[in-house]
């Protein structure tokens, strides 16, 4: 635990977190928060949780030795922990988990939430008929474009996806057409939110019942190692997976924590997702953190070839992680994304989310530079079968952009 | 004194309603903005809201929205809306509150933010997204330049809340009517009455409510029960479905004149 009780109290992270929201939502977090304090505190919801995380989701995931990938890189030895192998393909099932059982705690009958690459979608949804919670989820145009075979899981599924049109139809009007319908139906409803970004007690909430994925990996470690590794590697849009893997290895300081922001078209050219990278302090979702803005304050476009990351803010943890240097955050572009992606592919037969691989690209950079007795664990947070038509859609207007060029 | 003040305590003297309208800066251009602002306080309204516009205003519905999109696609910026605030000072007396989102104000740097403000002749700031909790860094700077911070509450704010918010609170209260967006509604709520008659019994301070209101009659049957009424969403509609400039303004001018009178009748 980075933080003391009294911070906790109001759920700032140093100078970020808060709650930047409507009156409206005002009772409704602190709802929220009272009834996340009771539960997680119940011996009689977490044995239920853990019931759940162990028989339906299926942890513990795998920390898997990636060898084919370590020789390929030559350095270091690469380990992935195998996210991607929950039901329903990522970490986000572990987070969803809790704040559904919440729900159902809090007499809550309806779930809402907002989703990018779908993940989150369907992970809320198969949740919400596991425990027969009405689901309605907000999903960006474009990314129900992108992401078409996960909107057709979340309709199997029972959920609605109720289509965003708004700015620029992706990840982050999602977000603000689930608030806008949070604030009309707070009374029935529990908002179900994928990363741990927004406002307290989301940050923390999130991150608890994310943290299973870092005690897991701590537990792991001496199956195959006697030391602990020389960094452990997430990538960052809101922050949620990275902050789950982060938290069990805070204490260690030879432990070096890495966190990869989407980097879309290059941080150059102002077309990306990296808000840690080129992002200012703002207050974006109810909490105040680094978010990509024009010099007015207006949030700006994001671009990433994962849907995922393309979020203009972070989770306000991250950016204290950031500021006390007790973190690094580092940038890959959808280049080297969907390079590594293909890598993961051919070399041990996973096929990674984009999201991941962009953690994936940082691993086989840093393994190189690295000596043979160091190792590195990547967090693989989900699978990618529901990228292959983005990735192709990549290569074409990549193929384009070759043919205009010649 | 601050103009807010002075209106409210003039309203009590001659034992008389408020009535409050909002506007979207830059709505199609800041030129007509300032038009609309002198021909709406022309026709009645007695305090205005000035909406300051945000690319993701979450607490806004679809005819916020789109006006906000319009106003951005404009270019306006919180510098220019100062510009404008500024023209428009030199011709009016009406009390003008900034309303809009944390992200832009704080953006702006604090200080030079409340001394521009008032420089430019507004009087205080409404932040939807703004609560009590959150609020203590503005405090100091709008309180140097004479800023009243508008505080809302909510029907789903509870008695312990409505401690802690009616504690900070200046100018005047805001009651959200509606558990939801803004936006036009049929009707007012059926549990306005008893919200605001608690609301009343806790504070000295006049209370307004808004949020749905859109028509006089409804604006004439919160009065019954608050010192004022806000009206928004219902004006920018009228504005939008105007089919020129100048019809856009005798519209709102017709409008706001309706609302008036049916707000502080005679």
């Amino acid at each position: 635990m980075i933080m003391d009780q009294s911070e906790h109290k109001t759920g700032h992270f140093g100078p970020f977190g808060g709650q930047y929201v409507p009156e409206t939502l005002m009772p409704a977090l602190e709802e929220l928060e009272q009834a996340f304090n009771y539960c997680w505190a119940d011996t009689h919801f977490r044995n239920e949780f853990d019931k759940y995380l162990r028989d339906y989701v299926g942890r513990p995931s795998p920390l898997y030795y990636a060898e084919r990938l370590t020789r390929h890189c030559g350095g270091a030895r690469i380990y992935l922990k195998r996210e991607d192998l929950n039901h329903t393909g990522a970490h986000k099932i572990n987070n969803t988990l809790g704040q559904a059982l919440l729900a159902k705690y809090m007499n809550k009958p309806r779930v809402i939430a907002e989703t990018g690459a779908g993940m989150h979608g369907v992970a809320t949804a198969t949740v919400a008929a596991r425990l027969g919670l009405e689901c309605d989820v907000y999903m960006g145009r474009e990314d129900i474009h992108r992401q078409a075979p996960n909107v057709r899981r979340m309709e199997y599924l029972g959920a609605n996806v109720l289509p965003v049109d708004t700015g620029s139809g992706t990840l982050k009007d999602a977000l603000n057409e689930a608030l806008r319908d949070w604030v009309g139906s707070v009374q029935r409803t529990s908002y179900v939110l994928g990363t741990v970004a927004g406002p307290h007690p989301y940050p923390l909430m999130v991150r608890a019942f994310q943290r299973v994925i870092g005690d897991e990996t701590y537990e792991q470690i001496a199956r195959h190692e006697n030391d602990l590794p020389a960094a452990i590697i997430a990538c960052v849009g809101g922050g949620s997976n990275a902050s789950g893997i982060f938290q069990a290895f805070q204490q260690e300081s030879q432990v070096k924590l890495i966190g990869v922001e989407a980097g879309g078209s290059g941080l150059e050219t102002g077309k990306h997702a990296a808000s840690i990278g080129g992002g200012r302090l703002g207050v974006l979702h109810g909490s105040k953190s680094y978010v990509l803005q024009d010099d007015y304050g207006q949030i700006k476009p994001t671009h990433s070839a994962s849907a995922g990351l393309d979020y203009p803010g972070v989770g306000p943890e991250h950016a204290y992680l950031h500021e006390m240097q007790k973190a690094e955050y580092t940038v890959v572009n959808d280049q080297e994304a969907v390079d590594n992606f293909d890598l993961l592919c051919r070399l041990e037969g996973i096929i990674p989310a984009l999201e991941s691989a962009h953690a994936v690209a940082e691993a086989v950079r840093r393994a190189p530079r690295m000596r043979p007795d160091e190792y590195l664990i990547v967090n693989l947070s989900g699978r990618g079968d529901k990228d292959m038509s983005a990735v192709d859609e990549f290569r074409n207007a990549q193929k384009k952009e070759d043919a205009n060029s010649e | 004194m601050n103009r807010i003040d002075e209106t409210f305590s003039r309203k009590s003297r001659t034992n008389s309603k408020t009535l409050v309208m909002f506007l979207p800066a830059g709505d199609p251009d800041l030129a007509t903005s300032a038009e609309l602002i002198k021909n709406i306080a022309d026709a009645g309204a007695d305090i205005i809201e000035v909406g300051v516009p945000f690319s993701d205003p979450t607490a806004d519905g679809p005819t916020i929205q789109a006006a906000s999109q319009r106003a951005l696609r404009a270019g306006t910026t919180l510098p220019r809306i100062f510009e404008m605030i500024r023209e428009v000072r030199k011709e009016i007396s009406t009390p003008l509150i900034l309303f809009g989102y944390y992200n832009v104000f704080f953006n702006y740097g604090l200080e030079a933010f409340a001394r521009d403000a008032r420089q430019a002749g507004v009087d205080g700031l409404l932040v939807v997204d703004l609560p009590p909790e959150e609020a203590d860094e503005v405090y100091p700077a709008l309180e140097e330049h004479d800023l009243h911070l508008i505080p809302l509450l909510a029907p789903t704010t509870s008695s312990e809340r409505r401690h802690k918010v009616l504690r900070k609170a200046g100018g005047f209260i805001y009651y959200v009517s509606v558990t939801g967006v803004t936006g036009v509604r049929a009707a007012v709520p059926s549990d306005l009455a008893e919200h605001l008659k608690q609301i009343k019994s806790e504070t000295a301070l006049p209370t307004v409510a808004g949020f749905g209101v859109s028509t006089p009659d409804m604006a004439r049957e919160v009065v019954q029960y608050a010192d004022g009424v806000v009206v928004g969403s219902a004006l920018v509609k009228t504005i939008a479905e105007a089919e020129s400039r100048e019809a856009g303004l005798n519209s709102a001018r017709q409008f706001v004149r309706s609302l008036a009178e049916a707000v502080s009748p005679g």
